[in-house]
């Protein structure tokens, strides 16, 4: 295979890591809102948790991007 | 590394359409370019003032400014501009008594830098101001990396000194079954040493996309001109308010997780 060409695939392949991504922050939320509708009084103190587990999620797809561009500019 | 290859790709596509920024040739990573203003050779390194150190003034004078300012008529009763600096404060010190124990306040002072100079970096950065351009000085990895390297040498030397050789029970958690545990060890290690890359990596990935989908955006709006330009600005406005929630979110992060590595160091003895 053309070098050019397996590059530009394998970094289309790393932007996959936002699935994981997607998945993950759906996850959090939808979680929560079950939590929160559950017990609302109790969900104000979830907040920064639920901050905190979106802003970590949501990392773990652009080390994905991190990647991708390494691919892209570095080979 | 990242930021040699951003800088060389800017400047190759800069130099392919004609030399002079914008216009047609446009490029998103042309915004992470640093310039030079003043050259400085130190000891063979080159330690110029760039626009990086620029921004880097303006953020630590802006927060130094404020905190000083808001505190100089303190009262009993905060006006406005003394309780928003309070409220950062308060912030920041239950952030380190939830994650780290009250063990952990000796230490608050440090992590209050680290969360507000993050914190004034990402922010400022959003901001476009005329002749100097727009530059998030956290966009950068090597930054981000001295930063996280900082606390992780920082963090490591104090659970050293404060436990010595227990320190290293760290690694070697308690109540698990014997035939896993030198899986779990190796595992722990290799979590331990890969978290300031993690932490560097986190900050300056969302940083660094975030403001690469702005320009893009903001290349539609300009492409599209008078008469279609008005959808992805709407997408502009909307997108901008997600960047400020990330960029107060990524600090926020950066010093939870900062507190936590310092949490783990206090407590090793006890795991």
């Amino acid at each position: 295979m053309d070098p050019a060409a397996a590059k530009l695939i394998g970094a289309g392949l790393a932007c996959s890591a936002l699935i994981g991504a997607g998945v993950g922050i759906g996850s959090i939320f939808g979680n929560f809102l079950s939590g929160a509708l559950r017990n609302p009084s109790a969900a104000p103190g979830q907040f920064p948790n639920l901050l905190l587990g979106f802003a970590l999620a949501e990392a773990t797809g652009l080390f994905g991007l991190v990647i991708a561009l390494i691919l892209l500019f570095v080979f | 590394m990242i930021d040699g290859l951003f800088i060389s790709a800017a400047h190759a596509a800069a130099a392919e359409s004609g030399g002079h920024h914008g216009g047609g040739g446009f490029n998103p990573m042309h915004q992470f370019v640093i310039d030079r203003y003043v050259p400085i050779k130190l000891f063979g390194y080159d330690a110029s003032f760039t626009n990086s150190s620029l921004w880097m003034v303006m953020a630590t004078g802006l927060v130094t400014a404020f905190l000083i300012l808001s505190m100089k008529n303190a009262g009993n009763v905060p006006n406005r501009v003394q309780s928003l600096s309070e409220i950062t404060y308060e912030f920041v010190a239950n952030m380190v008594r939830q994650n780290a124990g009250n063990g952990g306040m000796p230490y608050f002072p440090v992590i209050f830098t680290i969360f507000m100079f993050v914190l004034s970096m990402n922010l400022i950065g959003m901001i476009p101001i005329p002749g100097l351009g727009a530059f998030t000085v956290t966009s950068h990895i090597i930054v981000t990396f001295a930063l996280a390297a900082f606390v992780w040498i920082g963090v490591t030397a104090i659970g050293i000194a404060k436990h010595g050789v227990r320190f290293f029970k760290l690694f070697v958690p308690s109540g698990v079954p014997l035939l896993l545990l030198p899986l779990i060890t190796i595992i722990e290690i290799i979590s331990y040493f890969t978290r300031p890359i993690s932490l560097s990596v986190r900050l300056f990935a969302n940083m660094m996309a975030g403001h690469t989908m702005l320009a893009v955006f903001g290349s539609f709006v300009v492409g599209l001109g008078i008469l279609g330009g008005w959808v992805p600005l709407t997408f502009m406005i909307l997108l901008m308010g997600l960047e400020i929630l990330i960029a107060f979110l990524q600090a926020y992060v950066f010093a939870v997780l900062s507190c936590i590595y310092l949490s783990d160091a206090l407590h090793a003895g006890s795991h």
